[in-house]
């Protein structure tokens, strides 16, 4: 047991003594969130549009009022002629040109076949379907508000409502995906360099002649970066809760559990990368393109699993970030109970079993 | 009881034989010289007897516990001073000092005590405070003998210990693993310093894997005709087929 103290408590000064090392483990993990939180943002405010008006009745000025007014647009001016549509979008950086058709509100009125004209600039496909959207909810409001609906015998008016996140808010979506890949990045890329670097250094060899048991090796190892990742963890949330605003609508202690079960997937990945590596840089290289990348790039952080070539959809299954982003939104957006994560949960357990045991049995007490 | 004891030990990987069907004896309180050129197996050799490695074949005691059965109970009685220096450079002198002493399980209360008396025999007490980062090579290796036999071991395996220092320096090593050696630590060092060689009580010497002789360095210079223990390393090194 004190065998265990002493290393554990070497652990620690290795961290607390190299400035990058404790600014890596926990700054980093709060710049991210931040970053994340604020920074990239599918949200869409303030796109400039301008407005080609081959009518300027009250029917069309009303709908730009309208847009103008809502927070997603900023008016930029008006086109006199066609011929300048293509100019605009090269010339001045705005996001959308509504075109409204000759004698707009006579038609609304008579036939009920007045047309306006979005155009978007493709190139970020994204952007530009969310562009449209918000517009055609607002002529639609527009409409509703004037009491000038198409005069159709039937109307369909689909009513919008996104659950849990009313106000589309990103950090939403994003919080859970950043716990996971700090998670992962303190966890099982900082276990995995300590430990390579104790073989890059020599010292590996001297504790292994040493009567040292390697589980006692391997755990002293880990404690260490388990503690502060929990430390992140409580951050993390404090930040998501108090400065993105993002409520913990379910159980806290479920939202821990779950985290637990994911750090202990991430070390032991981490154990393993170390016994499959020789040196501090590889097992840094083998964590960022094994561990990070997937989880940025797969877990369905950033890019809807649902949206996938098939073969990445397999891929993205054996993911363990996958999981726990999926657990976390459920638990901590939407408010749900244990019966609803049961899959996760059993997914992550099974995970942490398997790789802890390999990566103990691999863990060598001998060089060779 | 011998304090080291080899029977046609072996070591294959894959179809290289690193070490091939060495035998010898160390007797307690020896300092056991073990020459031999670059890839000659010393080290492979050293580390089947401290458990690093298992031997493909042959058998081996070191402190009398089988370091086949009782890899424990040998790790236990050893001490162990790799070839790359293996202190923690960002730990203090005496936080390295503690360090292995924990780790071979010195009890707590002794250990502070040891350590200063340890500075003190050094001459060492000024920089028990000092990072070990901004140390002198040659006290690195001091510290780092001190730290492996700190527990008093029966036997101590040095893997190079000198390496890349000056020889007055390597001179004040040798001078620790004298009084090592005078407490009863039975001293079991490889090197590719011939001057050194000098120093042992006897020297055995590989070439290709293979112990080609084993005797008191007085002894092998009169058998080679040699002046020096160098001569006597050119002669059986020039045999040598693996570069």
């Amino acid at each position: 047991m004190r065998q265990f103290l002493i290393f554990t408590q070497k652990e620690f000064y290795h961290i607390l003594r190299d400035r990058w090392t404790t600014v890596l483990l926990l700054i980093l993990p709060i710049a991210m969130i931040l970053l994340f939180g604020f920074g990239i943002t599918t949200e869409i405010k303030n796109t400039r549009f301008a407005v080609y008006d081959m009518s300027h009745d009250m029917a069309t000025r009303g709908i730009v009022n309208k847009l103008e007014t809502s927070e997603y647009f900023t008016l930029e001016g008006y086109l006199d002629h066609p011929g300048q549509i293509e100019g605009i979008f090269k010339r001045k950086k705005i996001g959308m040109l509504v075109v409204f058709g000759e004698r707009f509100y006579e038609n609304q009125l008579h036939s009920g076949d007045a047309q306006v004209q979005l155009i978007t600039d493709g190139t970020d496909p994204n952007t530009a379907s969310t562009l449209t959207n918000y517009a055609t909810n607002l002529i639609r409001e527009y409409q509703q508000e004037s009491g000038t609906l198409s005069p159709l015998p039937i109307q369909i008016l689909p009513q919008v409502k996104l659950l849990y996140n009313p106000t589309m808010k990103s950090a939403y979506n994003i919080v859970p995906g950043v716990i996971g890949m700090v998670l992962m990045l303190v966890c099982a890329m900082m276990t995995s360099v300590s430990l390579a670097r104790e073989k890059e250094m020599g010292t590996m060899e001297v504790i292994l002649v040493s009567p040292m048991p390697p589980l006692l090796i391997v755990l002293s190892k880990v404690v260490p970066y388990f503690t502060i990742s929990m430390i992140n963890l409580f951050n993390v949330l404090l930040l998501a809760v108090f400065v993105l605003e993002v409520p913990i609508v379910g159980n806290l202690f479920l939202l821990i559990f779950v985290s637990l079960l994911f750090i202990f997937v991430a070390l032991a990945l981490g154990i393993l990368i170390s016994t499959l590596v020789q040196t501090q840089l590889v097992a840094l290289l083998a964590s960022v393109m094994g561990l990070l990348l997937p989880v940025v790039m797969l877990s369905g952080l950033m890019f809807p699993i649902e949206n996938m070539p098939v073969v990445l959809q397999y891929v993205a299954q054996i993911i363990p970030a996958k999981w726990y982003i999926e657990a976390m939104r459920n638990v901590m957006i939407k408010g749900l109970g244990i019966s609803a994560i049961i899959k996760e949960v059993l997914v992550l357990a099974l995970m942490a079993v398997v790789l802890i045991t390999i990566s103990l049995k691999k863990f060598k007490i001998r060089l060779e | 009881m011998k304090a080291i004891a080899a029977h046609n030990l072996t070591k294959r990987f894959g179809s290289f034989t690193a070490v091939d069907s060495i035998s010898f004896e160390v007797d307690k309180g020896e300092i056991f010289g073990f020459l031999g050129a670059n890839g000659a197996g010393k080290t492979t050799a050293m580390r089947m007897l401290c458990g690093l490695l298992i031997p493909t074949s042959g058998a081996g005691q070191v402190a009398g516990h089988d370091i086949y059965k009782n890899p424990e109970q040998v790790k236990a009685n050893i001490g162990y001073m790799s070839q790359k220096f293996a202190l923690y450079e960002d730990l203090k002198v005496w936080e390295n000092l503690r360090l292995y002493g924990g780790i071979y399980g010195v009890p707590a209360e002794e250990i502070d005590g040891k350590i200063d008396i340890l500075l003190k025999r050094l001459g060492f007490e000024e920089e028990k405070n000092t990072m070990v980062r901004s140390l002198p090579l040659g006290w690195k290796q001091k510290l780092a003998f001190s730290a492996a036999i700190f527990h008093e071991p029966q036997i101590v395996f040095l893997d190079e210990p000198t390496g890349g220092v000056d020889p007055v320096a390597r001179r004040q090593f040798w001078e620790l693993i004298y009084d090592a050696s005078d407490r009863g630590i039975t001293v079991f060092v490889t090197t590719h310093y011939m001057d050194e060689a000098e120093y042992c009580d006897r020297v055995s010497i590989m070439v290709d894997g293979r112990i080609e002789v084993l005797d008191s360095p007085a002894q092998m210079k009169k058998t080679f005709q040699a002046d020096t223990m160098d001569e006597v390393f050119q002669q059986l090194a020039r045999k040598a087929e693996r570069t």
